[in-house]
C-alpha cells in the first residue's frame, strides 16, 4: 500500500495485490483498504464487485477454469463442463464442499488457437479431451 | 544513447550470434503445449552434443501456427518443425549434421505462411522478446530517434495521415486525424494509452504482439507521444495475460535503463514515461472511456462522448488512444514511409491486418495479411477448409460486436467498408470458423448471454434489452417460441441499437441481426416446430 502512496487511483493495483495475497477479498480486508486510501467503502466495494477478476468468496484449493469463449465454443467447450460438472458434482461457479476445487468458467483466455482451452491452477492445457480432463479433475478431487 | 550507440549495439548484438540460431516458440500458445520443457530440452541436447559454440537455442514470440504448437525454427535453412515433442529435442540437435529426423515438419511453401505480409508481426518468431538488444538489432528504436531529430510533431503526425492507416481497435477511425485533434488540443498535461484490453472472445492478436515484440509498441507509444505531446503513458492489458504483462514490464524495464523511456530522451527535450495497468476482468473497460475511468480506479463504466477522450480524456487531460496493432504499425511507417504504406491493402482501408484464425479451420492461428484479401482465400488457402471436410457454412468476425458472415459472400474482401456493407465489421480481428454442424441461433444467442454478463448496467436498454433478448433467444433456442418472439427480438434490436450509451449495447443485437439476415430459416424451424407440437396435443 505504501508503495503506491496512498492514490485514490491505485485502488485496483491494491485489490489485485491483496488478491493475489490471500487468495480471495473479505470485507475486513475492503474496508481496510478504504480507509488506508481515503476512499469511501461504498467506492471500494462498488468497484472490487464490478469486476469479475476480484472474489468476494473463498476459493477451492485447486481451480479448473473452461473457457467457454467463441472459439472454444465452437470446439465443443459446453460438453467439456458439462462433463467436468457431473464427474464433480459441482456446478460451473461454484466450489466443492470440502475446499478442494472451484470450477470456474471464463471468456476467452487467449489461448483460442489451441481450442479448446482449460486452466487448471495456474496452467493453460489446450486441446482439451473431455476424457483426460475427467481424470485431472478427479485426480484433484481424490487428492489428499 | 545516440544513434551510434544503437548501431554499435546492434553490431555487438549481431557479433555474438552463434553459426546456427535455433527458435523455440515459448509464448502463451506453445507454453499451453509444453513448449518451456521443450526449450530447457533442446539446450540439453546442444549441450550434451557438445555444440554449445555453433548452436544457440533462442526463445522467440508467437509465429503464428499456434494450432500446431510447440513450434521451431532452425533459422538460417528455415526449416519448421512443428508438435515436437521434449523428448524430440536430441533428435532436432543431431539432424543439423544430417542425422535422420522424424520430428514432423511444416512448410514454408505452404499459403498460411507464403500469402501472409508481415508488418507488425515481422520480428514475431524472430528475436526473444525478452531482450532489448535483439529488438536493436533488427532496427529497433531507429524509427524513434529519426522522429526526435528530424522531424517535427506536425511532421510526424502528417507522415502517418498520408499513410491512411485506421485504428485496429475495431471502428476504424483515421489515426492521422485523431493525433491532429489530441496534439491540438490544449491541456497542461496530455497522455498517451495503449489498448490492450482484448476483450473479443477468439481474438488473441493483442496478445500475442505485445509478448512476442513488446519494445514494437513501446517505440510506437512514444513517436506518437511526441507527436501529439504527452510525457505519459499507460499501458493497460487484461489481467488474463499474465504473460504479456511480465514482457511488458521487462521491455519497460530494458528500455529504461538504456535511456530510451525517461528523460531527455536521444538527448533531447522528449521526457517519456510508461506504467502498466492490469485489468480485473470486464470487457466493456475495452471501451476508451471506460478505460479511462478504470484507470482512474473506478468502476469501469462508460460515459457519453463528446466530449472525446482526445479533448477531455485521463483526469480531464488530452488523451490519445489507440489499440496495440496501431501502435505496432508507427515505426515501420516511420521507417519505410508513408507511400510504402499507402501503397498496401486497397483504396479505402490501407496496410495489413492481424487476424486470429480459429474454430473449425484445419490450420488454426495469427495471420498477418494485406487488407482487401477475399475472406475464402483466408479461410480456404490459408486455413486449408474445415479439418474434417464438412462444408463451411460462415465466419464470425468481430465477436459479440460483429455479424456472420455466409459462405456465399466469402468473396468480400476483408476491409473496414466491404465488411460493414455485408453486416459485420472488422473488429479487432477475431474470425472464427463456423461448419455446416454450427448452430446459429446457438451462437447469437451464446453472444447475448456475453453482452447481458459484460452490460455494466448503466443504461436501461443494454442492461435490461440484452436480457431480454437472451431470453427470447433461449425460447426460440428450445423450440417454444412464436412468430411474435421473433418480431420482438426484431424490434429490440433496433431499440438497443439506437437508445443504448456505449458501443457494447449498440452493437449488441449485430451476432443476432446478421444471423437473421443470413440464417433466417434455422429460426424459423425451430418455430415451426412450436405450430407441429400444438397440432398433435389437439
Ligand atoms: C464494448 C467495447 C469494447 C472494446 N474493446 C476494445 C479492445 O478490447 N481493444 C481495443 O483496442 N479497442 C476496443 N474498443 C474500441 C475502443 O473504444 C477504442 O475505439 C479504440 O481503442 C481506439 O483505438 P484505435 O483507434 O487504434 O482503434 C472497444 C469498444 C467497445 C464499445
Ligand atoms: S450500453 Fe451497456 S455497457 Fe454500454 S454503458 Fe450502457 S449499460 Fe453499460
Ligand atoms: S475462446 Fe477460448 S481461449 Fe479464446
Ligand atoms: S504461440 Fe507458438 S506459434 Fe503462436
Amino acid at each position: 500500500m505504501k508503495r503506491h502512496q496512498y492514490r485514490a487511483d491505485a485502488l485496483i493495483e491494491v485489490l489485485h495485490k491483496a488478491q493475489e495475497l490471500y487468495g480471495h477479498l473479505t470485507e475486513d480486508r475492503l474496508l481496510e483498504i478504504a480507509h488506508s486510501l481515503h476512499l469511501p467503502p461504498s467506492r471500494v466495494y462498488g468497484v472490487a464487485t464490478f469486476y469479475h477478476f476480484f472474489s468476494l468468496t473463498p476459493q477451492g484449493e485447486h481451480s479448473c477454469t473452461v473457457c467457454l469463449g467463441t472459439a472454444c465454443y465452437v470446439k465443443g467447450a459446453m460438453e467439456l463442463l458439462a462433463t467436468l460438472e457431473t464427474e464433480s458434482g459441482l456446478r460451473a461457479g461454484s466450489t466443492s464442499a470440502d475446499g478442494k476445487l472451484s470450477l470456474l468458467t471464463a471468456r476467452c483466455l487467449g489461448a483460442c488457437g489451441i481450442a479448446p482451452a482449460v486452466i487448471v491452477d495456474g496452467n493453460v492445457a489446450g486441446h482439451a479431451d473431455p476424457e483426460v480432463m475427467r481424470a485431472r479433475v478427479r485426480a484433484l478431487l481424490d487428492e489428499d | 544513447m545516440e544513434f551510434q550507440d544503437l548501431q554499435i549495439m546492434a553490431e555487438q548484438e549481431r557479433s555474438r550470434r552463434k553459426a546456427i540460431r535455433i527458435h523455440c516458440c515459448t509464448s502463451s500458445g506453445c507454453q499451453a503445449s509444453g513448449a518451456l520443457e521443450l526449450f530447457h530440452q533442446l539446450q540439453a541436447a546442444v549441450e550434451a552434443a557438445g555444440q554449445n559454440e555453433r548452436v544457440d537455442i533462442v526463445g522467440v514470440g508467437c509465429m503464428g501456427f499456434c494450432g500446431q504448437g510447440p513450434m521451431v525454427s532452425v533459422e538460417a535453412d528455415g526449416v519448421l518443425f512443428e508438435h515436437v515433442r521434449p523428448e524430440q529435442a536430441p533428435e532436432i540437435i543431431a539432424s543439423l549434421d544430417g542425422g535422420p529426423c522424424n520430428v514432423k515438419q511444416g512448410d514454408h511453401a505452404h499459403p498460411f505462411f507464403s500469402r501472409q505480409l508481415h508488418i507488425v508481426r515481422r520480428n514475431g518468431g524472430v528475436i526473444d522478446p525478452e531482450r532489448i538488444e535483439e529488438y536493436i538489432a533488427v532496427g529497433g528504436y531507429q524509427a524513434l530517434y529519426h522522429v526526435l531529430h528530424e522531424m517535427s510533431p506536425a511532421e510526424v503526425i502528417d507522415a502517418i495521415t498520408r499513410s491512411g492507416l485506421r485504428g485496429r481497435g475495431g471502428a476504424g477511425y483515421p489515426t492521422g486525424l485523431k493525433w491532429a485533434t489530441v496534439a491540438k488540443s490544449p491541456g497542461e498535461r496530455k497522455f498517451v494509452i495503449c489498448n490492450g484490453d482484448e476483450g473479443d472472445p477468439g481474438a488473441f492478436m493483442d496478445r500475442s504482439i505485445l509478448e512476442s515484440d513488446p519494445h514494437l509498441i513501446l517505440e510506437g507509444m512514444s513517436i506518437a507521444a511526441y507527436a501529439v505531446g504527452a510525457d505519459q503513458g499507460y499501458l493497460y492489458v487484461r489481467g488474463e495475460y499474465p504473460l504479456a504483462i511480465a514482457r511488458l514490464q521487462k521491455a519497460i524495464a530494458q528500455a529504461r535503463k538504456h535511456d530510451l523511456l525517461g528523460s531527455q530522451i536521444f538527448d533531447t527535450s522528449f521526457n517519456f514515461r510508461v506504467d502498466i495497468r492490469v485489468g480485473a476482468g470486464a470487457f466493456v473497460c475495452g471501451e476508451e472511456t471506460a478505460l479511462i475511468a478504470s484507470i482512474e480506479g473506478r468502476r469501469g463504466q462508460p460515459r457519453p462522448r463528446p466530449p472525446y477522450p482526445a479533448e477531455h480524456g485521463l483526469w480531464g487531460y488530452p488523451t490519445l488512444i489507440n489499440n496495440v496493432e496501431t501502435f505496432g504499425n508507427i515505426a515501420p511507417i516511420i521507417t519505410n514511409g508513408a507511400d510504402w504504406y499507402a501503397g498496401i491493402g486497397t483504396e479505402r482501408s490501407k496496410g495489413t491486418k492481424v487476424f486470429a484464425l480459429t474454430g473449425k479451420v484445419r490450420n488454426t492461428g495469427l495471420i498477418e495479411v494485406p487488407m482487401g484479401m477475399t475472406i475464402r482465400e483466408i479461410v480456404e488457402e490459408l486455413g486449408g477448409g474445415t479439418p474434417d471436410g464438412t462444408p463451411v457454412k460462415g465466419v464470425q468476425t468481430g465477436g459479440p460486436s460483429g455479424g456472420c458472415i455466409p459462405e456465399a459472400l466469402f468473396d468480400t474482401p476483408v476491409d473496414y467498408e466491404s465488411l460493414a456493407e455485408v453486416g459485420s465489421i472488422m473488429g479487432s480481428g477475431g474470425m472464427v470458423v463456423m461448419d455446416a454442424t454450427t448452430n446459429m441461433v446457438e451462437i447469437a444467442r451464446f453472444y447475448m448471454e456475453f453482452c447481458m454478463d459484460e452490460s455494466c448496467g448503466k443504461c436501461i436498454p443494454c442492461r435490461t434489452g440484452t436480457v431480454q433478448m437472451y431470453r427470447l433467444l433461449s425460447k426460440i433456442s428450445a423450440g417454444q417460441a412464436t412468430a411474435a418472439d421473433l418480431a420482438t427480438l426484431e424490434q429490440l434490436c433496433h431499440l438497443l441499437r439506437e437508445t443504448s450509451l456505449c458501443g457494447l449495447g449498440q452493437s449488441a443485437p449485430n451476432p443476432v441481426q446478421s444471423t437473421l439476415r443470413y440464417f433466417r430459416e434455422e429460426y424459423e424451424r425451430l418455430l415451426r416446430k412450436r405450430v407441429r407440437i400444438n397440432l398433435t396435443s389437439r
